[in-house]
């Protein structure tokens, strides 16, 4: 595995982008971001999410505008305002949401904003033939005349592939094509890539599973925390050391402490299977215990049930079946309600959305989820003053860098957020503390704070289940390790004895040993 | 900062009222009228002690319609219902207070009973309907608006008719002066002139006030109320601190609905003692507006309220003295709303840019507050 330098690469570039830098208050989205895609290729952009790859898309798409940064599309310097322009330059986006018209019809749909006019009058017939042409020369098969709504979720992204064509793009972007797809349609889809690739188109494609990326893309570049790690051809890389280069290993290592075994159960799963939000099994027959005292990592690629598994921990998300145990009782059937003042404490994996009131002044998201304990409540009242002395006083503890305590939440950094969310889950004291993806989206600083409170509610008894991308983060925080995959428990690890590697290779079910064999 | 924060929140309204002012002048403009003689016109009309009674009266049920809607607001539930609601609650109220006779002050609360009672379960329909079928409230309440007027109408026709009418003016019995609620006049009195012309101020302002002030108190001193305002602030970050969003949704509709069956009140107890065809409805809709204007704060509700109510209660002199039509005052109720709309997002956005640069300011040079003492 060697980089591949500008210089080493003979064809021509169809997409150049040099030094992009987007910042969002209190995140650095893109930084400095070079990335070069040659004329033909399938260029595959993988990193964890929150690694900027969207962004570095909607800047190209012209969705978005960079801060700073140089765009290159086919040795041409360009910057777009808007997508229409980008489409004009020939590139085109296929959105991981479909952005279709269900009741139209496939025609309709594809000329829909571009529709071809006779005298005035949309053009049908000749719409229909360029259709069909553009079907037959890329093998993408679709009824012009079916309606959406009828077809499967393959079929309509092949109509977003052709809307895109049909307004001459030579360069499209995927924007994790294969999330919606069932293994059969990923299929055919790699197969109509080949298919466009043959005819001279170049295909950025942004994903973030492994294998896929090592079967379809010729080149792949890795973006980490905003910033490009390196492109490497795929024939040179194996999927345990692209797991590696996505979470890296130059980032500040969380260091370890003695451990001392510690066997009170907390929290107890007991064949624990919960429900999707399409109905099949997103977590099947878990079998878990996190003792009093102890760091639980759990490691597994997005997407393998680690969120539901939170959310039905939490109450959530109702149990399909099995138990689960909070100090020997049984809590599946309280009310969420109830289990957060057992003692069940939640930061949350997307903290503005579930962790946050974002336009509510700090000291009143500090009694978010304790609200019905002292010092915030006595009896159905709020005690105001005694919550701002709290809120000030986690501020203090958890240094939070605010004005104040009436701040609004939505002004502070992302960092300050999470911290502000930590302090406060923290302060509570609960027995079991619930981390997902902690350090997501913060800064350096912020991160090694984060790490200390987690080792400082070790220290304290509490009872830690930490869900984390950072496989650096895993291995140095946790005293054991499961690892997720496609809803059940893949493997328990000592984090001693394990590396990032090795790791990488239990989440995404590749051989242990590290060596890929996965085509 | 606390300067800038009062003069931001008091140049949102202001602007918005003189925009509207000058937008209903050039409105009169164009229709031939000087815009200043109708404005003074209502200012000279529109002082004098017995609008001012006027206006108290008219306010009185629009702020209890505002504080009504406002509940379904601060949790992003739309109860357009209100209407129906306190138009239902208050045929039934009438009738029941007619019906029975009791010492005075229990009288009063009886009929007051009622009236929320039949407000709340109306507008509960809608809240389990969501909760229980998925159907938006805007959808429910709309048509349960339709209902609860066809249900007045059969309702007033069929059963509730006084029997020893002769007017042709259909209407429920008489409420017994047990029943009725007394006027404020003496009181407003020591201050001021008698005031003439038959004029009354209701009583049930008090009520209207005490409403008011339980409101706020709720909405902000209690666990429930800071429940109802997380889940309309983020209602995935309310469930997940432990709020039952469902519960929750049912919670505020009987709220809401239990306001606006008292929306009614100031009349039936304070002037009409019945309920009759000249019973004022449309309130509903206006209180509406009435929160918008007022931010769905109780005090921001008060000053819409009066707004309108005054508004309302000098227009009418433009009729007499034919200076303007009288109907420049509606337009410009509608103007208020729609630049007091605008002007309220402007003015969160300056907030929100000064508040965020502060926060980088905070982040910088950490405070005293903010200093590390934990490693």
């Amino acid at each position: 595995m060697k980089p591949i330098t500008a210089t080493e690469a003979a064809t021509a570039a169809a997409v150049e982008l040099f030094e992009i830098t987007k910042r969002f208050p209190g995140v650095v989205a893109n930084d400095r971001v070079n990335l070069r895609v040659a004329e033909g290729e399938i260029h595959a952009v993988v990193g964890e999410n929150g690694a900027g790859k969207s962004t570095l898309m909607k800047i190209l798409y012209g969705m978005q505008t960079a801060d700073e940064g140089r765009m290159l599309v086919g040795g041409t310097e360009v910057r777009f305002s808007s997508p229409s322009e980008a489409i004009d330059a020939g590139i085109g986006m296929v959105h991981q949401h479909f952005m279709l018209a269900d009741h139209l019809t496939v025609l309709e749909n594809v000329v829909l904003g571009a529709e071809p006019t006779r005298r005035g009058m949309i053009d049908h017939r000749s719409a229909h033939r360029h259709l069909e042409e553009l079907g037959k020369s890329y093998g993408l098969d679709l009824e012009p005349t079916d309606l959406v709504e009828s077809l499967e979720v393959g079929e309509r992204q092949r109509v977003e592939i052709i809307k895109v064509l049909y307004r001459g793009a030579k360069v499209l972007i995927l924007d994790e094509p294969t999330s919606v797809l069932v293994p059969q349609e990923v299929e055919n889809l790699f197969h109509n890539l080949r298919e466009l690739k043959a005819k001279g188109h170049t295909i950025i494609f942004i994903d973030h599973k492994l294998e896929e990326v090592l079967a379809i893309a010729d080149t792949i570049t890795v973006l980490r925390q905003g910033r490009t790690v390196t492109t490497v051809s795929s024939s040179e890389v194996t999927a345990a050391e692209l797991a590696e280069l996505m979470v890296g290993s130059e980032l500040p290592k969380p260091s370890t402490e003695p451990r001392e075994s510690n066997q009170q159960k907390t929290l107890s799963l007991r064949s624990v299977t919960v429900s999707g939000d399409d109905g099949r099994p997103a977590v099947s027959s878990v079998d878990l215990d996190i003792h009093r005292g102890e760091i639980l990592g759990v490691a597994g690629v997005e997407g393998n049930g680690q969120s539901e598994l939170v959310e039905a921990i939490l109450g959530l998300r109702p149990l399909a079946e099995g138990d689960l145990l909070l100090d020997g009782e049984s809590i599946s059937h309280w009310p969420v309600r109830r289990r957060r003042e057992a003692g069940l404490g939640y930061v949350p994996e997307d903290r503005q959305r579930r962790g946050l009131l974002l336009d509510a002044p700090v000291w009143e998201n500090v009694m978010l989820g304790h609200q019905t304990r002292r010092p915030y409540a006595r009896g159905p009242w709020l005690d105001r003053s005694k919550a701002r002395d709290a809120a000030s006083q986690i501020i203090t503890d958890f240094d939070v860098r605010t004005p104040g305590v009436d701040t609004t939440v939505r002004a502070l950094s992302g960092g300050n957020q999470q911290k502000l969310v930590i302090g406060r889950e923290m302060s509570a004291r609960p027995q079991m503390l619930i981390a997902a993806h902690p350090t997501r989206g913060i800064d350096v600083g912020a991160q090694a704070a984060v790490w200390d409170n987690l080792r400082k509610a070790r220290r304290e008894g509490m009872a830690v289940l930490l869900l984390s991308a950072d496989l650096e983060e895993l291995i140095g925080l946790a005293d054991r390790l499961v690892v997720m995959l496609r809803g059940r428990l893949a493997a328990e690890l000592d984090p001693s004895t394990t590396t990032p590697r090795l790791l990488g290779s239990h989440m995404t079910g590749a051989s242990v040993d590290g060596e890929s064999d996965i085509k | 900062m606390s300067i800038r924060r009062v003069a931001l929140a008091l140049a949102a309204p202001v602007c918005a009222f003189a925009f509207s002012i000058g937008l209903s002048s050039l409105v009169l403009m164009a229709f031939g009228t000087n815009p200043m003689d109708a404005w003074t016109e209502m200012l000279s009309y529109g002082t004098r002690l017995e609008t001012f009674v006027e206006t108290g009266n008219r306010a009185t049920p629009l702020y209890l319609a505002g504080i009504a809607v406002a509940i379904g607001f601060r949790m992003n539930l739309f109860n357009i219902g209100v209407e129906g609601q306190y138009v239902l609650a208050a045929l039934l109220a009438a009738s029941a207070g007619a019906a029975v006779d009791l010492p005075p002050i229990l009288h009063v609360i009886l009929i007051m009973v009622v009236a929320m009672t039949v407000g709340s379960a109306f507008a509960g329909i809608a809240g389990y309907l969501k909760v229980s079928r998925g159907v938006h409230e805007v959808i429910s309440t709309i048509m349960l608006n339709a209902v609860a007027l066809a249900a007045v109408g059969f309702l007033l026709r069929s059963w509730l008719l006084d029997k020893n009418d002769t007017t042709l003016n259909m209407m429920t019995p008489e409420i017994p002066p047990s029943g009725q609620f007394p006027h404020l006049n003496s009181l407003v009195e020591t201050f001021t002139r008698e005031i003439t012309r038959g004029r009354q101020l209701w009583g049930f302002m008090l009520v209207a006030l005490a409403v008011g002030v339980l409101f706020y108190a709720f909405l902000n001193r209690t666990r429930a109320g800071f429940d109802l305002r997380a889940t309309g602030l983020n209602p995935f970050a309310a469930e997940a601190s432990g709020v039952d969003p469902a519960a929750t949704v049912v919670r505020t509709m009987l709220l809401s609905g239990a306001v606006a069956g008292l929306i009614g009140l100031p009349e039936v107890l304070g002037q009409a003692h019945r309920y009759d065809l000249g019973f004022t409805r449309g309130l509903g809709f206006t209180g509406i507006a009435v929160a918008l204007v007022g931010r769905n704060h109780p005090g921001g509700i008060a000053v819409a309220a009066l707004l309108f109510g005054w508004l309302d209660s000098s227009a009418p002199i433009l009729d007499v003295v034919g200076d303007a039509p009288r109907e420049i005052v509606s337009i410009l109720q509608g103007v208020v709303v729609l630049a007091a709309v605008v002007a309220y997002e402007v003015v969160n956005r300056i907030r929100r840019v000064a508040e965020a640069r502060d926060a980088a300011t905070a982040m910088q040079h950490p405070t005293e507050t903010t200093d590390r003492s934990v490693s």
